[in-house]
């Protein structure tokens, strides 16, 4: 039998179940593949223990997984990237990762990550960026570019990350694996750690679609702890559609134009034409609205996480600095040296936004453009079955390229963040290489696919056929199966 | 300068006596050990969520129909932002400006709105001056975070101190009769704070008002207020503007210091909760909340008075509803007495007789029926017995129950009526009195009563107090 690494968890989950492949032995050896990390994309690693033999096969899944820092883990480091909750343990373990081990999936390890979910390169963490597996001088995307270099690594067989404009999708596609960003409400938040409450969700980083499907059923689910949850009726099953026939796909005009890469481009039409041979039809959508989004976005999260993020405030937990007798001090340099810029700038962009006198012109202005962009996309809906773009506008870019310029960095999420905003699920899929701008060796090209709230089964299903009829198989080079 | 008139208006916060807090499962307490009721949730740690208490929901509806409040069909929570230990999230989830309780009226003032929220934790100073300035420490307590609040607002309708006290009072007996909320002040799960203004007289504008916190109890409300009219009057016909201003009364001194002034105040950035969704309340919940009225006081006091009980009797009979019903089941048996008499008596003569043996409880739980109670005043009525003999009956029902009649008799109590044998003691008595029957003749009326007083004294009070002047008039 081939290394038990190079088996999709789907793979690695049926050959424990027929009694091929023994729980113990294929956690132990992903626990060893983690612990050759070279890309800093683990924060901390789950060192084995007696809990993990107990492993049952006639589980849900039972893949060991890596999680997102975001997510509350009882009594294991919770940092959300910030240096502000250094050695914070919390009290509780997060839905998400709760159901993960009630289907007997246990944590692997904890990834790096843009601090509080804030980025687009996972240059903003505290404890320092994570490589680009593919390319070692690039970023991985972010805010889940840890998640997203540890499936591409070979470092875990599957992931979770967070998504909030595009944080689980764009590094999916800088890192050449799937990564699914479900419905808004599909998937508990509970103990998932706050950057904009309204936007942010649950979803699975994986190899294939396949094993995204075998996650997000087990993830979803309506929760008793998360008023805005309501899960996914009928659940999720596995993925099996063959070829798109009767399907149409719609491509925005208004996300159509040249200002991106032109390999994006490439590998974006070559798909297109992909679809056509698999019996799906192409037609051309309007959402008019879109194109205001990454500005409407960049008022509603930073107000959201103003507001989220003022409970670090030294009192409770995590990092207490200066005051001296003084409150307001305390405060103060807590923040001060608790946050990164890119925190900080976008704390201080929500607070102006929500502050009175400026209310309405921003954050009611742009939930009204927010309002506009799911509207365009019900109306696009209505004569489409999906709405497809690529997933970023370029490949994974240089480390250092993009940091000093943040507006060139946001534009990173031009693709994603209407999906977001509209709270629709979206899926990012490897759809093939392109050399980036500037030269250098190919990288992996997403492919986004979009689909009406609620509507996941159709979307994997979707996703599979075109999966299956793309045969995407480049991984990184030193990687296993590579 | 013309005539100034005081605008007052109210803000009150009722802590919900629901078995956990507004959004998350820990028990409400007060006076347990610091920080023993807590949890992840009321702690704000990371990624907590909050969920609505739905008990809290049905109580704020109890208290928004009771205040004859509409109703919204579909209110949002909105975040509060500020920064304070007391405050874990650094923001207070609350309602803005859709409230769950909109317009409404309890008596002859009007209500503004009432909305949910979430009180804030206990912070302690340690220090001498038990306040934030100058303290060595602040501790904070987590027990209280979270419990449920409901804010009254009402409009500016109230126009003096003791107006404002004494709606409050009716305000805190509604919510009581309710059994929502313990409305207890001193132990803050009933806070009241007053929006202070004065004005010309006949003027439609709003003064500039200052806010007054702090006033633990409904004396200290209108010494507070008082004082702060006081303030407010002086410096306005001095020829001077009041500033808008939070000013905290000490009760002790009676003097009003400042807070914080308008330049100070938060900039809260209100915006809608994204981890709620809107609250819609069911139609079977609006209709339990209905359902499940009492007759409050400011309505039974409308129908008491309807049938002739004067106004402080009714009063005193809405703010204790056991005894109103006490009450009207004794009009029920009595069969056309007067309710005014009945009322008078029970919350007079029977009230006096519990707490002269004290009995624990009102009419309601003591051993005095209502049928007893109706057929001693119809004796009263009949003038079967005099007044101060039925005194004496009910002080011996209180104690042993049963009817009255069987007392009157055993004691002896029977009035006497005109007979033989009054008009040979009124004889007596002038008798023994010449000098009283002297000045009587001289026109002094007031003399009269030593007469009378003698007679008393030999019948026991059984004489008819009417008919005995009758036969001493008589016999002059």
């Amino acid at each position: 039998m081939t290394d038990v690494l190079d088996l999709t968890a789907l793979e690695a989950h049926e050959a424990m179940v027929a009694g091929d492949l023994g729980a113990e032995e294929y956690t132990a050896a992903w626990r060893e593949a983690a612990a050759g990390d070279e890309l800093n994309a683990y924060l901390w690693r789950d060192q084995g223990g007696e809990e993990a033999a107990a492993i049952a096969v006639e589980r849900d899944c039972v893949a060991p997984i890596a999680v997102k820092d975001i997510f509350t883990t009882e009594g294991v480091p919770t940092t959300a990237g910030s240096r502000i909750l250094e050695g914070y343990r919390p009290p509780y373990t997060s839905t998400a990762v709760r159901k993960l081990l009630e289907a007997g999936a246990p944590v692997l390890g904890k990834t790096n990550m843009d601090e509080f979910a804030m980025g687009s390169s996972n240059e903003n963490s505290a404890y320092g960026p994570v490589l680009n597996p593919w390319d070692r001088e690039r970023v991985p995307g972010g805010s889940s570019g840890g998640s997203a270099a540890v499936v591409a690594g070979g470092l875990a067989p599957w992931a979770i990350g967070t998504d909030t404009g595009g944080s689980i999708r764009q590094p999916a596609a800088f890192c050449g694996i799937v990564g699914l960003k479900p419905t808004y409400g599909a998937i508990s938040r509970y103990g998932m750690i706050a950057f904009a409450s309204s936007l942010d969700q649950c979803g699975p980083l994986t190899r294939t679609v396949s094993d995204a499907a075998l996650l997000l059923g087990v993830l979803q689910g309506k929760d008793p702890c998360d008023s805005t949850s309501v899960g996914i009726d009928g659940g999720i099953a596995l993925p099996g559609r063959e070829d798109l026939s009767g399907l149409r796909f719609g491509v925005p005009a208004e996300l159509r134009g040249d200002d991106y890469d032109s390999g994006v481009r490439a590998v974006f039409e070559q798909t297109l034409r992909k679809i056509e041979d698999l019996g799906g039809e192409i037609a051309e959508v309007s959402l008019p609205s879109s194109e205001h989004g990454i500005s409407a976005y960049y008022v509603i999260a930073p107000a959201e996480a103003s507001s989220n993020l003022a409970r670090y405030d030294g009192v409770r937990y995590g990092m207490r600095a200066g005051g001296d007798g003084d409150l307001i001090e305390m405060y103060e340099t807590t923040r001060s040296e608790g946050f990164g810029p890119e925190v900080k700038r976008r704390i201080m962009l929500g607070t102006y936004a929500l502050s009175s006198g400026y209310y309405e012109a921003y954050y009611g202005q742009a939930q009204k453009v927010r309002t506009r962009i799911a509207e365009d996309f019900s109306g696009a809906f209505g004569s489409v079955d999906f709405v497809v773009t690529p997933t970023a506008p370029s490949v994974a870019f240089k480390l250092g390229e993009k940091t000093d310029d943040p507006l060139a960095m946001y534009l990173n999420d031009f693709f994603t963040v209407p999906m977001s905003l509209a709270g629709i699920p979206a899926i990012s899929i490897p759809a093939g290489l392109a050399e980036p701008e500037g030269g250098g060796p190919q990288l992996p090209v997403g492919f986004q696919i979009a689909s009406p709230a609620f509507s996941e089964q159709k979307l994997l299903d979707a996703a599979y056929a075109l999966e299956q009829g793309i045969g995407f198989g480049a991984r990184p080079g030193g990687v296993a199966g590579a | 300068m013309p005539e100034l008139e005081a605008v007052i208006g109210l803000e009150i916060h009722v802590q919900l006596a629901t078995k956990t807090k507004m959004f998350c499962g820990c028990e409400l307490s007060f006076g347990d050990e610091p920080n023993v009721h807590t949890c992840p949730v009321c702690l704000a740690h990371p990624g907590v969520l909050p969920v609505p208490n739905e008990q809290a929901i049905r109580y704020a509806l109890q208290i928004g129909l009771a205040l004859g409040c509409e109703i919204a069909p579909r209110s949002i929570f909105h975040r509060k932002n500020y920064f304070y230990p007391d405050n874990p999230k650094a923001y207070q989830i609350s309602q803005y400006d859709i409230p769950i309780c909109g317009a409404g009226r309890l008596g002859d003032i009007r209500i503004h709105r009432a909305h949910l929220e979430e009180d804030a934790a206990k912070t302690i100073h340690v220090g001498e001056s038990g306040r934030i300035h100058g303290s060595d420490a602040s501790l904070v307590d987590f027990n209280r975070g979270g419990t449920p609040l409901v804010e009254i607002v009402t409009e500016p309708d109230l126009r003096s101190a003791a107006e404002a006290a004494e709606w409050a009072r009716l305000l805190r007996e509604t919510v009581r009769q309710l059994g929502v909320s313990d409305v207890n002040m001193e132990e803050g799960s009933l806070r009241v704070d007053a929006n202070v203004s004065v004005r010309p007289v006949g003027s439609e504008e709003l003064g500039t008002k200052t806010e007054l916190k702090n006033m633990n109890s409904f004396r200290f409300l209108q010494r507070g207020v008082e004082a702060e009219l006081a303030r407010q009057r002086e410096l306005v016909e001095a020829g001077g503007t009041v500033e808008q201003e939070t000013l905290h009364f000490d009760p002790a001194s009676g003097s009003l210091t400042s807070l914080r002034s308008k330049e100070e105040a938060h900039d809260y950035r209100y915006f809608p909760e994204p981890d709620l969704v809107p609250l819609v309340p069911t139609e079977e919940m609006l209709r339990e909340a209905r359902e499940s009225l009492p007759e409050l006081p400011a309505a039974r006091i409308e129908r008491y008075e309807g049938i002739g009980v004067p106004a402080d009797v009714a009063l005193t009979l809405a703010t204790d509803p056991r005894t109103a019903g006490y009450f009207e089941n004794v009009v029920e048996v009595a069969d056309g007495i007067e309710p005014r008499v009945i009322a008078n008596w029970v919350t007079g003569e029977l009230a006096a007789a519990l707490r002269q043996a004290e009995v624990d409880g009102g009419a309601a739980d003591s051993r005095v029926s209502p049928e007893a109670m109706a057929a001693l005043v119809r004796m009263v009525g009949e003038k079967k017995i005099s007044h101060g003999s039925a005194k004496t009956v009910l002080a011996a029902l209180v104690l042993e129950g049963g009817d009255p009649e069987p007392i009157v008799e055993r004691e002896g109590l029977a009035q006497m009526s005109d007979s033989g044998e009054l008009e040979a003691i009124v004889e007596k008595a002038m008798a023994d009195n010449p000098d009283a029957v002297a000045k009587v003749r001289e026109g002094n009326n007031k003399a009269v009563g030593a007469i009378v007083g003698a007679v008393m004294r030999e019948t026991k009070g059984r004489a008819d107090g009417g008919e005995v002047n009758r036969l001493i008039q008589e016999k002059l």
